[in-house]
């Protein structure tokens, strides 16, 4: 393949939305400060440090000091954002993030950029798709993963406002602006579409697919509810509880390994609680080379791999 | 304050006395000839900081807070006790006076490093030291806090290496090499101090020299288990429980030798 692909009209890549509001903050808050591993461009923060280039702590290419550094600037009074690939934060410096934010309860903002397997070409190294799994074994650690940019920006802000430790999971691969029926607020499921049927819980990347799904479904007469799982930690159980009672059967949709993420805490909530069929729709492990969207439909991660799973829930139900 | 940090470890029956009794001048040095702070305002922006990157000597650590009235002296008698705050390494959410969690050890640098970077964006007075194992200095992220610290010639930061030779395990040296320390904190841009880590008055000096705009490292020369006869420069007391006719000793020989404690 050669050339540059077609532009992507009407979708966007949540960096923008995410450096666009740390430098709308910054210039609201003198507290609030950007932490970077050598990773201005990446982080799309050229910007901001531009206009506050002594507001800008680049620590080289040394994650775990980079999360240490950043506990250490909320000691200071700052308000850090702490930004870097997702693969290397959060692998690289799991046990900074453990002791130094979330066990230590610092004020640090977590950001891991391209998360998922946005880098799809570079390998499973630049994939990050454990990265739910590693962090939402801790309580303590407050854990976002945004579906669009408006929702990029939100979760921003809130983490901004909340005193306490938080990882915001943001993407690089372009979603469309979603159409939300309720504003973000951190531990709140959103249901952006009811149903009756059948419920998906999507999460980042996932929800625009959900939604589609839905409507597709909606077309063979399945009436599928889409709940948009912005916040993995805390979770909002109630919601799960009302799917898993409002509907019957439960698909999960996530861009990560079906090991420990998503699903999986919707699992642990379901089989204690209130047990009904469920599929969760991830990668299964470490994933090849190749262009990200090839990896998302060779997993199902698609509308039309949502649906299909759907109708398998459906029809084991009716089996 | 050491036989206070014996006692501790002799009545939890659990501790690490040996890094403890290495480390303890220093810590008495900082909080009652260096630091500006106030254990009733423990937040106060303006505080100079501590951090103990060798989270695992709480002996000495917690006997110091107690000391510099953080929190009662009676307290000390709960370490390690179910639910105590005295938990085995330092926790800020549960005691004042401790800046960051600490217990993994190459945590403490990077932190203190970032404490100094908000006061160097804020142009702020304080001060931040942060004690490090020797053997500590083997964890690379440690290196990376050193680099940091250096390019961007943070004069309010100091590190205190509590250079006792020894390791869990072994002597440093026999394990993987520090030597020569001094010109690793040189080569990455720090002006360094050598002194006696049991000296009061040399590392008051050493504390206090100029830097030429440079973050300060004093390498203090300590011995392991400092003040016990049996325990001096043993690696078999890192960590480590006295019999009770051990501990009497130990008592004896400290009340020898800090006879007006």
């Amino acid at each position: 393949m050669s050339g540059s692909p077609a532009p992507l009209v009407g979708m966007f890549d949540c960096r923008d939305a995410f450096a666009r509001t740390v430098e709308a903050l910054a210039i609201e808050n003198p507290r609030i400060v950007a932490v970077v591993n050598d990773s201005v461009g990446s982080s799309k923060l050229g910007k901001f440090r531009e206009r506050f280039p002594d507001r800008l702590v680049n620590v080289g290419i040394a994650e775990q000091n980079m999360v240490g550094v950043g506990a250490g600037l909320a000691n200071g009074g700052k308000i850090p954002f702490v930004s870097g690939a997702a693969c290397f934060l959060v692998g690289r410096a799991l046990e900074q993030i453990k002791v130094d934010a979330a066990y230590s309860g610092a004020n640090v903002k977590l950001c891991g950029i391209s998360s998922g397997v946005a880098y799809g070409e570079l390998g499973a190294t630049h994939h990050s798709i454990e990265d739910i799994a590693w962090l939402r074994a801790m309580r303590e650690l407050t854990l976002i993963v945004p579906s669009d940019p408006a929702e990029t920006a939100a979760a921003i802000r809130a983490a901004a406002a909340h005193e306490g430790p938080v990882f915001i999971r943001i993407s690089r691969m372009p979603v469309p602006e979603l159409n939300h029926t309720d504003p973000f607020v951190i531990g709140r499921a959103e249901v952006m579409r009811e149903g009756s049927d059948v419920a998906i819980i999507a999460t980042g990347t996932l929800v625009h697919r959900a939604l589609a799904a839905a409507a597709a479904l909606a077309d063979l007469g399945v009436s599928a509810r889409v709940v948009n799982m912005a916040t993995i930690t805390p979770l909002d159980e109630e919601a799960v509880l009302d799917a898993a009672r409002d509907t019957g059967a439960i698909v999960t949709a996530e861009e990560h390994v079906v090991r420990g993420g998503l699903g999986g805490a919707v699992a642990e909530i379901v089989a204690t609680r209130h047990p009904v069929p469920m599929r969760i729709l991830g990668f299964d492990g470490f994933q090849p080379t190749g262009a990200a969207e090839w990896l998302m439909e060779r997993a199902g991660l698609t509308a039309d791999g949502i649906t299909r799973a759907a109708l398998e829930l459906r029809n084991q139900r009716q089996a | 304050m050491r036989r206070r940090s014996i006692q501790m470890v002799f009545e939890a029956r659990q501790g690490h006395p040996g890094g403890d009794l290495s480390a303890i001048d220093i810590l008495a040095t900082l909080y009652f000839g260096v630091m500006c702070y106030d254990p009733n305002v423990p937040h106060d922006p303006g505080r100079d900081r501590f951090v103990m990157s060798k989270g695992h000597c709480t002996g000495a650590l917690y006997t110091a807070l107690a000391g510099a009235g953080f929190f009662p002296e009676d307290e000390l008698s709960t370490y390690l006790k179910p639910n105590s705050r005295l938990n085995g390494h330092p926790n800020r959410t549960y005691l004042p006076g401790v800046e960051t969690n600490t217990g993994p050890l190459g945590h403490g640098l990077p932190v203190a490093t970032g404490i100094a970077i908000a006061g160097q964006i804020n142009a702020a007075a304080y001060r931040t030291f942060v004690l490090t194992g020797d053997g500590e200095l083997q964890e690379g992220s440690m290196w990376e806090a050193a680099m940091l610290a250096g390019h961007r010639k943070l004069d309010k930061l100091t590190a205190i290496v509590d250079r006792n030779q020894l390791q869990q395990g072994a002597r440093t040296e026999e394990t993987n090499s520090l030597e020569p320390l001094a010109d690793k904190w040189r080569a990455f841009g720090w002006a360094v101090f050598e002194v006696d880590g049991h000296d009061h008055a040399a590392l008051l000096g050493a504390l206090a020299a100029p830097t030429a705009g440079k973050p300060r490292c004093v390498i203090a020369h300590t011995i392991k288990g400092r003040g016990v006869s049996y325990m001096q420069d043993q690696v078999g007391w890192h960590h480590g429980v006295p019999t009770a006719e051990q501990y009497a000793q130990a008592l004896g020989e400290l009340t020898l030798e800090e006879p007006d404690a």
